[in-house]
């Protein structure tokens, strides 16, 4: 294999690392199942392990894109998971206090109450990070901690349980022989991915993540656009709730959506946007949200035992911190491993895969921080 | 209290002659002095409402020591980290395992619970150690290393047994039954531990070279490192100081609780993050005192045993009142810096 510079261009390619990781997560599962790709019809429903990793991924992916803008303006929204909680539990219980609980219209409503609620949450969170200038940790780790309290209140502690046919379908249901809640993902990504790429906003939210006092002083309304993020991905979580109390068509105040934000930032991180801020990359968080959920999907095929789920996932996102760290690049590879492509430096010496190779610890030029 | 503040303040050159509020506002002491008023108010409230089903006892008051005796350990480790400008997200992880392998090693390996504890604090000590050492070294943000841990420690915990583990060793519970009696009532060993510890953390922080180092770093890193402070040691050693008081408060929690479970202090993170934000401590590093934090741990305990004294209100007000607390500093500390920037 010789180093051609479309080899090179790939292997440098933001999304090249995450997608690797997820074909290698995949690959993994075909000796142990070698039927994992097949996917099967069955009662008109489409079948097999790609489409339930979708599935079951998919709340995950909507908290995780939301969660992207959110950390490219430099911020980091911890209540997602307390905003499903309370999404689900305030429209499952206006529900289950319709008389006829597959009405149209009462469904509709409990989800616009359901939906509203999340906004202001994202209000409230864009309020305190933006007007107030509190840090964003800070800020959404008081509906985090707050809003499962919240979330209780409306159940009464309860675990409340519909028998709604058109709430089901969000969540649990099928269209077009897919689960629905693939398209409403779709739906999600796509708009959000011509919101921010086709127009500008995708820009003024990187300038904002960037330097948020540059950018205010260029003319861009920085609070602005913060509390929009803010109130963007309270929205996807609200979603997020939506689907996930469907599926189970029921509303648990307590455990649902439980470390849902950890997972997320985990999936942003895997795909690459950093958690400074300033740059980021939707499709490497869905990649990432892949990730996460094939992982959990492996751990059950392949017959480890399902505890040792959250070990491996420190493995991973420990492996994956490791590799975007410039500093233990430079230590581990050399140096060489973190040069960028424009460098002109050691073109002739191979460089595929160094990972596996490059154990030397030559000694590399300390990186001096100033 | 203690007079010592970590970094003097600049005797306010103001053209203008600052204001009384404004002198109040600058005071570091103040978000301290306003939980400890906040507590004393809830406790008199307390006393004025419940009167009669014996809220005055002492022992009521003592058992607040009792009940949040982990706590009070675990927000200790935690102040230390937050006062150097990092965070800690493993520690509930941390005492979960703690639970664990203490339960794990007295009731199925039988070894003895005095050789158990070194062992236990050892491997927190040194997973605070990991974490801190690959936060300052790979320079990646101590939130997203910490949740690596939180992970790391709660996964060996199901590895360790899914089934929860109850201890009936007798020297165990002769330990978690030993009262000291201090008159009016008695303390437990777990809530004797905790204010030692608390005693010693306050002595590390306002009198030591060690204490000095953790402000400065905190305060800022950048001076800090010119100034030609080991911020790198500083820093891994209050990830180890943190890794440690987990184990400890995993060690207490054991006694108070006296079995092993893999779902063990779930969030208590967070509760230990709220009471050092309560007592004052701001999150950006650099300012607060572990005083605060008693009175940050005492406030979330007292709300619980007001809420068990109530009787008709539900366990989730304790999270609604923990929050609207939480807000409350949040924003005083927030009228604070910025009355000092400007």
């Amino acid at each position: 294999m010789t180093t051609t510079p479309r080899w090179r261009a790939l292997t440098h390619h933001n999304l090249f690392w995450p997608v690797v990781v997820l074909v290698v997560l995949l690959l993994v599962n075909v000796p142990f199942t070698p039927d994992f790709f097949s996917i099967r019809m069955t009662n008109g429903h489409l079948h097999g392990s790609l489409v339930s990793i979708v599935l079951f991924g998919s709340p995950l992916i909507l908290v995780a894109v939301g969660m992207t803008l959110v950390i490219a303006t430099g911020g980091i929204d911890l209540s997602v998971g307390a905003v499903v909680a309370i999404t689900g539990a305030l429209t499952c219980s206006y529900i289950s206090d319709q008389s006829d609980q597959s009405a149209l219209s009462g469904v509709f409503f409990a989800i616009g109450i359901g939906l509203l609620a999340a906004v202001v949450c994202g209000l409230w969170n864009g309020f305190l990070v933006a007007r107030m200038g509190i840090q964003p940790i800070i800020a959404t780790l008081i509906i985090m901690v707050a809003g499962r309290g919240v979330a209780q209140l409306v159940t009464d502690g309860q675990i409340i349980t519909i028998n709604s046919e058109p709430y089901k379908l969000i969540g649990g249901g099928y269209w077009l022989t897919l689960p629905f809640s693939i398209f409403v993902v779709a739906a999600v990504v796509a708009v959000t991915v011509v919101l921010t790429r086709k127009t500008a906003l995708g820009l003024l939210v990187e300038s904002v993540g960037g330097n948020a006092e540059a950018s205010r002083l260029v003319g861009i309304r920085s609070r602005r656009i913060k509390i929009m993020v803010y109130v963007f991905c309270a929205l996807c979580a609200g979603i997020a709730g939506l689907m996930i109390s469907s599926n189970t068509s029921a509303a648990d105040g307590n455990n649902a959506g439980l470390w849902i934000e950890l997972d997320a930032i985990l999936a942003v991180v895997i795909g690459g946007t950093s958690l400074l801020g300033g740059r980021f990359s939707i499709g490497g968080t869905v990649i990432g949200a892949l990730v996460i959920q094939t992982l959990t999907t492996t751990i059950y095929t392949i017959g480890v035992p399902t505890q040792t789920n959250l070990v491996f996932k420190a493995a991973v996102v420990i492996v994956v911190c490791l590799l975007q760290s410039p500093k233990f690049r430079a230590k581990a590879f050399g140096g060489r491993f973190g040069n960028k492509p424009g460098a002109k430096g050691g073109t002739g010496q191979p460089a595929v895969a160094p990972a596996q190779t490059a154990k030397t610890t030559e000694a590399a030029p300390k990186m001096e921080v100033s | 209290m203690s007079t010592t503040t970590t970094t003097k303040r600049p005797p306010a050159p103001d053209s203008r002659t600052p204001s009384k509020a404004a002198q109040l506002l600058g005071d570091r002491r103040l978000p301290v002095l306003v939980t400890a008023g906040l507590f004393l108010a809830m406790y008199v409230a307390g006393l004025s409402r419940y009167q009669n089903y014996g809220f005055g006892e002492a022992q009521v008051f003592m058992n607040l020591f009792i009940d949040n005796g982990y706590l009070l350990v675990a927000a200790v480790g935690v102040t230390f980290v937050i006062l150097s400008g990092g965070i800690d997200l493993s520690v509930g992880s941390v005492i979960g395992f703690t639970t664990m392998f203490t339960a794990w090693l007295v009731e199925r390996q039988g070894l003895p619970i005095l050789v158990v504890i070194p062992m236990a604090l050892a491997v927190g000590a040194f997973g605070g150690f990991l974490m801190g050492y690959v936060i300052h070294n790979f320079e990646i943000q101590p939130f997203i290393v910490t949740l690596a841990g939180l992970f790391l420690f709660r996964g060996l915990c199901l590895v360790i047994s899914k089934e929860s583990i109850s201890i009936g060793d007798s020297s165990v519970s002769s330990m978690a039954g030993a009262q000291v009696n201090l008159g009016a009532g008695f303390l437990s060993i777990g809530a004797i531990v905790a204010l030692v510890v608390l005693a010693v953390a306050f002595y590390v922080l306002h009198y030591t070279r060690f204490g000095r180092r953790v402000y400065a770093v905190g305060g800022n890193e950048q001076s800090a490192m010119l100034m030609g402070l080991p911020q790198g040691g500083t820093k891994i050693a209050v990830y180890t100081i943190s890794g440690f008081c987990s184990a400890l408060a995993g060690l207490l929690f054991t006694l108070y609780i006296q079995s092993g479970d893999p779902l063990h202090a779930t969030g208590m993170e967070l509760d230990a993050i709220a009471a050092v934000v309560i007592g004052g401590t701001l999150l950006t590093g650099g300012s607060g005192y572990v005083i605060g934090t008693l009175f940050g741990v005492l406030v979330l305990g007292l709300i619980k045993s007001i809420i068990q004294f109530e009787g008709t209100l539900s366990s989730w007000w304790t999270k609604i009142a923990t929050g609207v607390l939480l807000c409350a500093f949040i924003l005083i500390q927030r009228a604070m810096t910025a009355r000092k920037k400007t």
